[in-house]
């Protein structure tokens, strides 16, 4: 099976102190470190998985610049046979939409079976997928938490509200996006990044694409930010001290009080 | 003895019955030395081990712990039962050699041990007889009837191995009684014929039987001699084939075991032995993942334990429920190498040992405290092993989630915390007023003759900050001309190397090592044991490291540190032993000092306390692992603190602080027991000569 990956490159919430920049309009980004988009890293998982399972090749992709080379090179380390860095000048300022149009002419200069994404991306909008497949005209299934192989289809579980999960068949090729919690993806050191050091990563522009420049980039962009604000504290919180028991006996008077307990 | 002296008719009865003995001896001696070719073949196959340097330190090793059964006591009365057993093997040794011997030329005389020797030898040998057969009578009963919990295998860990255990002695059983049987049917033989003769140890077992033995006829004497002697030779070598089967192997191997015991304490094996770090990329694959991945030593330590327990007994995860023994990690390897190198057949090809002999969680319960180590009679080793198989699963990927985090943020901001490295010197802040100026940061404006490497979790973790801080208060008090590293500083990766992940150890080393080289200092000085451990053993040309107990106790010793007494008549303290201080670099002495000078501290010992401590449940990376276990490691030692009659528990390292805080959460044991920092307890009853009322404010503050 020959299975696409699109994965993204981002601030690391958990290795970085995010802050407002001056102007209030993005996060102050020096000294930020990156990394892959955590559910896409479970999606590259999934992806290596299945090969392992029923052969063929696993290809990351990233829309992106140079810096985003990393993460490329991490997921080869993992176990990725390609990866490509789409990246060109007309790119930057796209929206969920510009991304998923690069997206789709990358794929439509291959043959894929099954393209996964991540659920999401953390500073993302869970877009790029079902506009991709829409594009792509592809089934799509989102929020997908399991995948199993038959024949030429594909049973995936969903996780849905309350924790319930069903399971939908859908045709090949399809378009998924992967919940975090779908596997336990491999580690990859620096050991592993060293080894694929010299694994030649293509950088492909718009004119390797095919790319129409009106519809990606700044001037196609449609969803515009204007605004990055961190919500100010809520009010309403109530500290409470005393022994553990007083505290448990105090809180079950509060909940009751408000009508929180019949 | 007599038997060494045989009579004419004796030894024509033997003459005939020579070739008998002569096809036993070349059986029994071709079969051991083919068992042993065989038993070598994983050992030939396995990785390089340069253990044959330091010849002298090894014979040392040899004389204490092999020849001088120097840790048997630790268990006193298993350990007197081996000393006794051992010491009868050893002198017996002389005498079962000639015994076989005289079977083939019954003339034969040990050379030495003719005349007034000889007689002394053979009385001496009688009672080592004697002892060892005693011996194994109450070492069997102790299998059978006592049943030392330590013996006891766990189904999740194979089967029990008691059958076999009493097999063997039952067979050193047999050996002895045919040997005194022989002796004594012999002097009684003798006695009857009116010959002169050597009288038998009084009161040993060929002694007593002799006397049994007294109005026997000539004939059946006759006959008891030769089945003796016959009985002796064949349980002689059939125990000799039978030991490489089991777990008397160590009677042969443990020798060489502790000859090429492991030499330097506190250090990790490299990667692959004669492999430069920076031609560590060209290795195909790290650690051990196969069989055939352990060195020839190691391999040779699983042949060697003798399943005792006395490893698993002192291990704190063992003792917790965790999936891990250190004992069974040898035995599982033993059992795999028995049955993919048989000694009649092919070996087998060798298959991945995760997931077939060892589960992953086994490996990542090690907390690599070194109780197992310091326990092991025959110096097995433990860490090295645990490492290597780490660094196995690390190469594959295999890591738990838990820790995959922490090790990406070790390798982008050089902490597992994922902190920026520009806060990394934000704990120096609250005391830099009182420390007459700052904390300064060696970066290049600033210079120092010392350093005081802190180290991520004192750098970032709020309530250790106050362990940092103390530690430069008491580096001031003293006059010491110290800085920081700040920003420059990454983590000591000690725990990152003992995890598996070697190159991202590297990193981190290589880059510490070059911001200390910059600094210019001679000395580094640091509150964290695992730094310590790191800079001392793990790091290669830094200037020389000391813990900070070590500096409080020479500090103390030369009266520059005097400290106000404690007023509060109920606390009574304890102190605990970090694994990294004390097991690993044998700092026992130099915190006790230190509490000692304290006027009016009142000190308890826990039972388990210097060597024998137990690990409150790791420190660096193991913080974040998370293990299945029954309880945490660091209640087990609260309440071992608690029953050793103590209110509060003192160590010295950040780690211990923070399982032995959670620990007293946990075992609600709040407000009855508490722990403090040695640096904590010092700076805050050090007497200060400069402005003590303003530094006493700090402390609280701090």
């Amino acid at each position: 099976m020959e299975i696409l990956v699109c994965a993204r490159r981002v601030p690391d919430t958990s290795e970085n102190e995010i802050a407002l920049n001056a102007a209030g309009n993005d996060i102050e980004r020096d000294e930020l470190v990156y990394s892959i988009n955590e559910a896409d890293n479970y999606a590259v998982e999934e992806a290596l998985q299945i090969r392992d399972r029923v052969g063929g090749n696993v290809t990351v992709v990233t829309v992106g610049s140079e810096e985003d080379e990393e993460i490329l090179r991490r997921e080869l380390a993992m176990g990725a046979n390609q990866a490509a860095l789409l990246s060109d000048e007309a790119f930057s300022g796209s929206d969920g939409k510009g991304l998923a149009t690069i997206l789709k002419d990358f794929v439509k200069k291959g043959r894929y079976d099954l393209i996964l994404t991540g659920v999401q991306a953390d500073d993302g909008a869970a877009q790029v997928g079902g506009m991709l497949a829409a594009m792509l005209d592809y089934p799509f299934a989102s929020l997908v938490c399991s995948i199993t192989v038959e024949g030429g289809k594909l049973r995936v579980g969903r996780e849905i509200e309350g924790g319930n999960h069903e399971i939908n068949e859908i045709d090949l090729p399809c378009v998924l996006s992967i919940q975090t919690g779908i596997n336990e993806p491999r580690y990859v050191g620096m050991r592993g990044i060293r080894q694929v050091a010299s694994v030649p990563i293509p950088t492909l522009g718009v004119s390797e694409l095919g790319v129409d420049t009106a519809t990606v980039g700044e001037v196609a962009a449609r969803v515009k930010r204007v605004d990055y604000f961190v919500p100010a504290a809520s009010r309403g919180a109530q500290m409470l001290s005393g022994t553990r028991e007083e505290n448990a006996d105090r809180v079950l008077e509060l909940v009751a009080a408000r009508g929180g307990l019949k | 003895m007599v038997g060494i002296h045989l009579s004419a008719q004796v030894a024509s009865w033997l003459v005939t019955s020579r070739n008998l003995y002569l096809a036993i001896h070349v059986l029994g001696i071709a079969s051991f030395l083919y068992i042993v070719s065989r038993r070598l073949v994983p050992l030939v196959r396995a990785q390089c081990d340069p253990r044959f340097d330091r010849p002298v330190a090894r014979l040392g090793r040899v004389w204490k712990y092999w020849l001088g059964q120097w840790k048997h006591p630790r268990y006193k009365f298993a350990g007197t039962l081996h000393i006794l057993i051992f010491a009868g093997f050893i002198l017996l040794a002389l005498r079962a050699f000639s015994f076989l011997i005289v079977g083939v030329s019954p003339n034969f005389v040990m050379p030495g041990l003719s005349g007034e020797m000889g007689h002394v030898y053979d009385l001496a040998t009688d009672y080592a007889a004697t002892i060892v057969f005693l011996c194994m009578v109450i070492a069997v009963l102790r299998r059978l009837v006592f049943k030392p919990a330590r013996y006891a295998v766990p189904a999740r860990f194979g089967k029990s191995r008691t059958a076999d255990a009493v097999f063997l002695l039952g067979l050193i059983a047999v050996l002895m009684v045919a040997d005194s049987v022989y002796a004594a049917s012999h002097a009684a033989k003798f006695a009857q014929q009116s010959q002169a003769v050597e009288s038998l140890a009084y009161l040993s077992l060929p002694w007593v039987l002799q006397v049994a033995f007294r109005s026997m006829s000539l004939a059946t004497l006759g006959g008891l001699i030769a089945g003796a002697y016959l009985a002796h030779e064949i349980t002689f070598y059939f125990l000799l084939c039978y030991r490489p089967f089991g777990i008397q192997f160590h009677v042969e191997t443990s020798l060489f075991s502790i000859y090429f015991a492991k030499l330097d304490r506190g250090t990790i094996k490299p990667v692959r032995w004669g492999v430069a770090d920076e031609n560590l990329d060209q290795v195909k694959s790290f650690g051990v993942k196969t069989f055939e991945d352990f060195t020839w030593k190691h391999i040779l330590d699983f042949y060697s334990c003798a399943d005792c327990g006395r490893c698993a007994d002192n291990c704190p995860a063992y003792a917790v429920g965790r999936p891990l023994a250190p004992r069974f990690i040898t035995t599982k390897a033993r059992d795999y190498a028995f049955h993919h190198y048989p000694v009649l057949g092919k070996a087998n090809n060798s298959k991945a040992l995760i997931g077939t002999i060892y589960s992953e969680d086994e490996i990542w319960s090690c907390t690599t405290c070194g109780a197992c180590e310091e326990e092991c009679p025959l110096l097995v080793e433990y860490i090295d092993k645990i490492v290597d198989l780490r660094r196995g699963m690390i190469d594959d990927g295999n890591v738990p989630q838990s820790l995959q985090k922490p090790l990406k943020a070790l390798e982008s901001r050089g902490n597992p915390y994922g902190k920026m490295e520009k806060k990394r010197a934000d704990w120096t802040k609250p005391v830099a007023s009182q420390l007459n100026g700052n904390v300064p940061v060696l970066d290049g404006k600033n210079a120092a003759d010392t350093l005081y490497f802190v180290d991520s979790i004192t750098s970032y973790d709020d309530r250790m900050q106050s362990i940092g801080r103390a530690t430069a208060r008491i580096l001031t008090q003293i006059g010491t001309n110290f800085g920081i590293l700040g920003a420059a500083e990454k983590d000591s990766g000690h725990d990152v190397l003992r995890f598996g992940e070697e190159t991202l150890f590297m990193a981190l080393r290589d880059h510490n090592t070059e911001a200390i080289k910059e600094s210019g200092v001679e000395k580094i000085v640091t509150a964290d044991p695992h730094a310590f451990n790191a800079l001392k053993h793990d790091y290669k040309n830094v200037p020389p490291v000391e813990h900070i107990s070590q500096v409080l106790a020479r500090e103390v010793k030369a009266g520059n540190i005097q400290f106000n007494r404690i007023d509060d008549s109920d606390k009574v303290y304890v102190y605990h032993d970090p694994c990294y201080l004390g097991r690993h670099n044998q700092v026992y002495e130099d915190p006790r000092h230190v509490l000692d000078a304290i006027p009016g501290l009142k000190r308890v010992e826990m039972q388990r306390s210097r060597d024998r401590s137990f690990c409150c449940g790791g420190g660096g990376l193991m913080l974040f692992y998370e293990p299945k276990e029954d309880q945490r490691m660091g209640v087990v030692r609260v309440k071992m603190a608690a029953e050793a009659g103590a209110n509060v528990i003192v160590t010295a390292c950040p780690f211990c602080m923070v399982n032995i805080e959670d620990a007293i959460k946990v075992a609600g044991m709040e407000g009855k027991m508490s722990v403090i920092d040695l640096t904590e307890l010092a700076d805050q009853q050090m007497i200060r000569d400069v402005c003590p009322r303003e530094l006493e404010t700090a402390t609280a503050g701090g």
